[in-house]
């Protein structure tokens, strides 16, 4: 069984996703947890989905994103980056803007975080 | 590994580099920070940066060299 077709459609059905190693409750690596933590700080409504319990997510994942390494963050099924683009763009108020641009002023206001299993 | 091999390898993706730099963030051979600054980059997005460094570093980066990297990119002189 494959997980692209689930992993599209975290991708394209999420306001932000980000695919990390753990969960945001439970982090496995800075990495993700640098960009965990960007998104927070922009408000961010996260998806989160964690790439750990089967190797083949991440392989499918970079399959489909052309990106290497986790944590990967998407904003309305858009590639923004890994966590060293994430932060600066948050540092920077860039983050925020497109948020702002593709969500709506109001995105900050739920304050969503969810947690997807593909497992 | 050392930081020389992927500086050379770089080095050779960004001929134009006017600011190129490979640090060892740990000290244990595997936890780097590379900059590139260089008027190829110049237009791109950062995601379109970022991927021309792994491209650069793709070898290290698959055989398990380089286990987190951390890039900071900049188009321009």
């Amino acid at each position: 069984m494959s997980y692209s077709d689930r992993i599209k459609g975290v991708i394209e059905g999420s306001d932000v996703a980000i695919f990390m190693k753990g969960t945001p409750s439970f982090v496995m690596c800075g990495n993700s947890d640098r960009a965990l933590q960007a998104l927070r700080r922009a408000g961010a409504p996260v998806t989160a989905v964690d790439v750990l319990p089967d190797p083949r997510i991440r392989q499918e994942l970079s399959a489909i994103s052309g990106w290497p390494t986790i944590p990967q963050v998407f904003v309305k099924g858009e590639l923004v980056g890994g966590a060293d683009i994430v932060e600066e763009l948050e540092q920077s108020g860039e983050l925020e803007q497109t948020l702002r641009e593709k969500l709506g002023d109001g995105y900050a206001a739920a304050r969503d975080e969810q947690t997807v299993s593909l497992v | 590994m050392s930081t020389q091999p992927l500086r050379e390898l770089l080095e050779r993706a960004f001929p134009d580099a006017t600011e190129l730099d490979v640090v060892d963030r740990t000290g244990g051979g595997d936890h780097f920070q590379v900059v590139v600054t260089a008027p190829s980059l110049a237009g791109l997005s950062l995601v379109e940066q970022h991927r021309r460094v792994y491209e650069a570093l793709s070898e290290p980066l698959a055989d398990g060299t380089i286990h987190e990297l951390r890039i900071k990119t900049k188009g321009g002189a």
